[in-house]
């Protein structure tokens, strides 16, 4: 495998072994020496075409905890915004010899674009509204540290489907192994999925009943131009998670989020902050799952 | 396909790990700061193996630990296939123990090479001591192992193959030529 631009385009036995090796790196990052030379002498240049934060810095991290050179570009500061077309930056930025490109784009598609142009290994970290691989990726392995498998879980997916890469990758990748995944959320914001293995709920009380996961999405304020929900206070009311909600699902049920969360939008501060709420273990997850892939990816980045 | 032939079978395997538990005693006068480290996958059951026996005769318990060198190797950036990542667990503070790293076959030394630097993440040990069950030559690095249980000549084309119960199989030793 030269890049990692989809969870579509992933078998099960490969996110299999991305998962368990994750979990020999999380071990790394428990230890006083963080780093290993794995791939040392190896560039990654991470292109950022939309604005992140905690996806850019959990991927630099990885990157340096790693021991790889890493090379930071982000568009306000590059010759993009001189008209530079995304190709011709591509292209110079490899003849720099790169090994890895990390790019987010908000165009759908770009990475595997960019892929199929280029001999460095490609990552997604997020591409329009279609995937974000790595997310889905480190929101497994953080569900399978609490559950011990993926199997016969029901889970709850709750908010903004139709605009969240998170959510895309997340049906993918739980449909793969068999899970009864439920969507919630208002009408306008549930994409047609009828080819995955979901179900779909506009009523929150009754999709959370029984669930063992609820992955709250983030509301994208910045795609909310067209009246998709009447306000945020209704939104809330409505679907957003709070105590008497989350006591709907399984006594054990864990509360995940991608983050950056809007508190009292789509969930309440005593439920992020609460002892099932487990959104700061999927940041240090991110990690070991980001180490894992660009450890995996590295075997096969000269002969693309 | 080539000829497979028994270079050991169970019996010459526990005279073996015998004797180099009594050697590992002797060497260190006894098993103070002793730690055991076995190398991922073979070396992790050969150096239980060789805790117990020191068990069995001096009576104290030796801390054992794994380690995976996957990401110490020198020929990461060749391989096509990255080495899948194994545990590494290393029970104790290394630093000023003496420690002996066991692996089933001695090489080329390179994968010793990548053990020791792994280790030296984890502290500063007094001392590494190599033991191996099997030394089959060709060196490519200055590197010797303390204890060996047995020298076999190869050449480069043959290779060995150790079989453990701990992975399901008959305790032996295989030479393919």
């Amino acid at each position: 495998m030269k890049d990692l631009v989809g969870i579509k385009e992933l078998s099960r036995n490969e996110i299999e072994l991305i998962l368990n090796t994750a979990s020999s790196f999380k071990d790394i990052l428990k230890r006083d020496i963080k780093k290993v030379p794995a791939l040392r002498g190896k560039t990654v240049v991470n292109l950022f075409f939309e604005p992140s934060t905690r996806t850019r810095t959990s991927f630099e991290l990885a990157e340096k905890r790693l021991s790889t050179d890493v090379l930071n570009f982000s568009v306000p500061t590059s010759s993009v915004v001189k008209g530079e077309s995304l190709f011709d930056t591509i292209k110079t930025i490899e003849a720099y010899g790169v090994d890895f490109i990390v790019m987010r784009h908000s165009s759908s598609g770009t990475p595997h674009f960019i892929a199929r142009n280029v001999n460095a290994s490609v990552i997604n970290a997020g591409d329009g509204i279609n995937e974000h691989p790595t997310q889905a990726l480190l929101d497994a392995f953080s569900i399978i540290e609490k559950k011990g498998s993926l199997e016969g879980l029901k889970i709850a997916i709750v908010g903004d489907i139709l605009h969240s890469r998170v959510a895309k990758s997340n049906i993918y990748l739980l449909s793969k192994f068999g899970v009864n995944i439920r969507l919630i959320g208002p009408p306008t914001l549930i994409p047609d999925m009828t080819d995955h293995n979901v179900e779909v709920f506009y009523e929150m009380d009754e999709g959370l009943k029984d669930s063992d996961v609820i992955m709250m999405l983030r509301i994208q304020m910045e795609r909310q131009g067209r009246g998709f929900f009447p306000s945020t206070l209704e939104y809330f009311k409505n679907w957003g998670l709070d105590i008497r909600r989350l006591k709907l699902a399984k006594k054990d049920a864990v509360v995940m989020h991608p983050g950056p969360m809007n508190r009292g939008i789509e969930i309440s501060s005593d439920v992020a902050d609460s002892k099932q709420s487990i959104i700061l273990e999927q940041v240090t997850n991110g990690l070991a799952v980001r180490m894992a892939v660009m450890y995996l990816l590295s075997g096969r980045s000269e002969n693309a | 396909m080539g000829m497979m032939k028994e270079l050991l079978n169970k019996k010459d395997m526990e005279r073996i790990i015998s004797r180099i538990a009594h050697e590992i005693i002797e060497k260190n006068k006894g098993t103070e700061n002793l730690c055991i480290v076995g190398i991922q996958r073979g070396g992790v059951h050969l150096a239980k193996r060789l805790a117990n026996r020191i068990k069995d005769i001096e009576n104290v318990d030796i801390t054992v630990g794994s380690l995976d060198i996957s990401l110490y190797r020198d020929d990461i950036g060749i391989r096509k296939e990255q080495p899948v990542v194994r545990k590494t667990e290393i029970p104790c503070d290394i630093t000023d123990k003496k420690i002996v790293l066991v692996d089933d076959v001695l090489f080329t030394g390179r994968s010793i090479r990548a053990a020791m630097d792994a280790l030296m993440d984890f502290g500063r040990p007094a001392q590494i001591q190599l033991a191996v069950l099997i030394d089959r030559g060709h060196r490519e690095l200055p590197i010797r192992a303390d204890y060996v249980g047995k020298n076999i000549p190869t050449s480069m084309s043959e290779s060995i193959e150790v079989q453990l119960e701990e992975e399901g199989l008959e305790d032996r030793v295989l030479l393919q030529t």
